[in-house]
């Protein structure tokens, strides 16, 4: 499969992927590598993840990183619950303390957590680790060495390997630096907002249902208001919200009724200075300026 | 500054060009190890590689590891590849180009890691000169204006390594706060065995929910902005010995410079020699001992890098005298958006230090309501002396 292959399945599902992305995307599937995502909140990372899974007919495992995740959350946990009541019904059979051990520590006994179920499937899945930045350092260091080497050591039970090498992809939105071995480690690509062309054909493929005249409109007016200062930019999700909204309230071009207009931008802005700072005139100026 | 291009038309094959395109991307600052130039050969056999394009995707993808990388990466690719097999060959930086890695050019659009490239090994010409870079000179001084001066005069290696050692008492003083109490968390490190017991009584003395608790974490982390502009840098010798010890001691601080603009500087200093670290950072002071403009570079850094790198748990820490050029409101309006990212802000002025001194300074009167704590800070000596009001906060 060459990325020009890959990049016609992804948009068969509706995911239109730049040719940067396809390239690395390919690579990353014929080198085994994990392939690190970087860009703005929006721009469709974790959606890459969800498409490709689409496309290789596979599970997705998805791992969400958050400030504190520890491996007992991203990796395995004993369920203690169940080693309890063995325990105690050992207790009862008269079974001996040595058996009984051996059996509370099995892998019947152990909960799978994202990292230790993407390393056992059958079929290799696509591991999406999002926004790898929220999770802590500790934490970093050491999916990376679950990342260099697919096996994954529980001092109770021993080394397990892993089944099939998962396809990974980590994400990030830039709150803090990554460390230099994680990104070595992974091949790279920014995700940028798209350009006029490709929104507008992400546009066509999630929304056919939007008239071609009214289409060029809301990607333009999009454009331009990403140029605006603004504290939460508007991002693929909210183009797309915001064509469903016209499409809803039957609106067949965006400079008729300025009111309206005004009124679907909740689903575009998402703070309070962001409202304030584009009024009524200011959108129907950009409005203007888009058609 | 020159880019060197080393593909030579007599090069045996595609493997050697490979590596020494590697090579000439090391030269140029970014990270690169052996295995990446193995992983790159390994990566065009998986596509066209005579494509010029698919190559540049390629390598793109492989080489490259943040976002200010992936913008210089166009124009180093096409001082390698493009040039028609010369050798040798200085490259002079073309001022078009939106990657340009020259410093002068990227002046607001892309101030933070611009001038990571070039050869930060090779000492600028010690000229000073006096051109008219300096708009808004202050303060009547006898000080040369320092435009492209390199920092390298002002701060020697020992100094580093004293600061470095000064850095990490503040930093532990202000991030290892942990108490020795534990508290109960919904995942801590241990067992809460007295909460985990008392639990079991409904249960009929069967644990099964196993409670769990953990110590309060209370890390810092430090985002410092230095002030070098002309009326500092009689005291920038300290500070940016300062800056270089507190990010070679502390993975998780942030650095910035300003003057009549914000640079940020964290991954120039990141540089394991600590010299080629402040040659690098010169590199990008484009402007260093010029005019200052302390609010727009506030609120610059308000909205754009704090909004991905301050948040509760930041220290912003600004190293200033306050002389502002522009209209005082603009730092407190400022400070006023840094405050609500729940950071703590202190500002070390070096004039405090001063007897009588008040704070009169219109930009200075202005930031004080907003202050954690205002303090002097002339010599290193002051510095380690803050820890103490550190440890308060």
């Amino acid at each position: 499969m060459t990325w020009n292959d890959l990049k016609t399945a992804l948009s068969s599902e509706g995911y239109v992927a730049s040719d940067d992305l396809a390239v690395a995307l390919q690579l990353a599937l014929s080198l085994g590598r994990p392939l690190l995502l970087e860009g703005a909140a929006g721009v469709g990372k974790t959606e890459i993840a969800r498409t490709l899974a689409a496309v290789r007919d596979t599970r997705l495992i998805r791992l969400q990183c958050y400030e504190g995740l520890d491996a007992a959350q991203a990796i395995y946990e004993w369920n203690y619950q169940r080693q309890l009541l063995t325990i105690r019904a050992a207790a009862e059979d008269g079974e001996t303390g040595r058996i009984v051990e051996d059996r509370i520590f099995s892998r019947d006994f152990l909960l799978e957590r994202p990292l230790l179920a993407a390393i056992t499937q059958d079929q290799p899945p696509v591991l999406l680790i999002d926004e790898i930045d929220r999770a802590d350092e500790e934490f970093e260091a050491f999916l990376l060495e679950i990342l260099s080497d697919f096996q994954i050591t529980v001092p109770e039970l021993g080394t397990i390997e892993a089944v099939t090498q998962p396809i990974v992809i980590l994400t990030s939105n830039g709150t803090r630096d990554l460390s230099d071995a994680l990104r070595r480690r992974c091949l790279y690509t920014y995700v940028a907002y798209p350009d006029r062309t490709t929104e507008l054909a992400i546009l066509k493929a999630r929304c056919p249902e939007v008239e071609a005249h009214l289409a060029d409109q809301i990607v333009g007016f999009v454009q331009k208001l990403r140029e605006e200062e603004l504290e939460k930019t508007p991002g693929i999700a909210e183009m797309l919200d915001f064509a469903a909204a016209l499409m809803g309230l039957g609106i067949a071009d965006l400079t008729e009724n300025p009111a309206v207009l005004q009124s679907t931008l909740t689903t575009l802005l998402k703070t309070q200075s962001d409202q304030a700072c584009i009024t009524r005139e200011v959108a129907g100026r950009i409005a203007g300026r888009a058609a | 500054m020159s880019r060197v291009t080393k593909f030579a038309a007599r090069d045996p094959g595609p493997a050697a060009r490979v590596a020494g395109f590697v090579a000439h991307l090391r030269e140029n600052g970014l990270r690169l190890g052996v295995a990446e130039a193995d992983l790159a050969m390994a990566a065009l056999a998986q596509v066209n590689a005579i494509h010029p394009d698919e190559a540049r995707r390629v390598f793109r993808a492989v080489c490259t590891g943040c976002k200010e990388e992936a913008e210089r990466f166009d124009a180093l690719f096409d001082s390698y590849w493009m040039d028609m097999g010369r050798v040798r060959q200085k490259v002079v930086p073309t001022l078009s180009s939106s990657a340009s890695d020259d410093v002068q050019s990227s002046r607001d659009a892309k101030g933070e890691d611009a001038g990571a490239s070039g050869r930060a090994t090779t000492p600028d010409d010690m000229g000073g000169e006096v051109d008219g870079h300096g708009t808004g000179k202050l303060i009547a001084t006898k000080h040369r204006n320092l435009s492209r001066r390199d920092l390298r005069d002002l701060v020697r290696p020992e100094e580093i390594a004293e600061a470095e050692e000064v850095a990490r008492r503040l930093g532990a003083a202000l991030r290892d706060r942990r108490s020795r109490q534990r508290i109960a968390a919904r995942r801590g490190d241990s067992v809460h065995f007295r909460k985990t017991i008392r639990q079991s009584l409904a249960t009929g003395g069967e644990p099964l929910r196993v409670l769990r608790k953990k110590r309060p974490d209370r890390a810092r982390k430090i985002v410092a902005l230095c002030d070098v502009s002309g009326s500092m840098s009689v005291y920038a010798q300290v500070f940016l010995a300062f800056l270089a010890g507190l990010m070679r001691s502390d993975t998780a601080a942030d650095a910035y410079l300003f003057h009549t603009r914000l640079v940020r500087i964290t991954e120039a200093l990141r540089d394991k020699d600590a010299m080629r670290a402040i040659g690098r950072m010169s590199l990008m002071a484009d402007g260093f001992g010029g005019g200052s403009k302390i609010g727009p570079s506030l609120q610059r850094f308000a909205d754009t890098y704090a909004k991905r790198f301050v948040d509760g748990r930041s220290v912003v820490l600004i190293l200033s005298d306050g002389y502002d050029t522009a209209e005082p409101a603009r730092i407190a309006e400022a400070l006023a958006k840094l405050r609500k990212r729940g950071c703590k802000v202190i500002w070390l002025n070096p004039l405090k230090g001063w007897t009588d001194y008040a704070p009169v300074a219109a930009g200075m009167a202005a930031a004080l309501p907003f202050l954690d704590l205002f303090q002097p800070a002339n010599t290193l000596a002051d510095l380690a002396e803050l820890e103490q009001e550190l440890v308060r906060l």
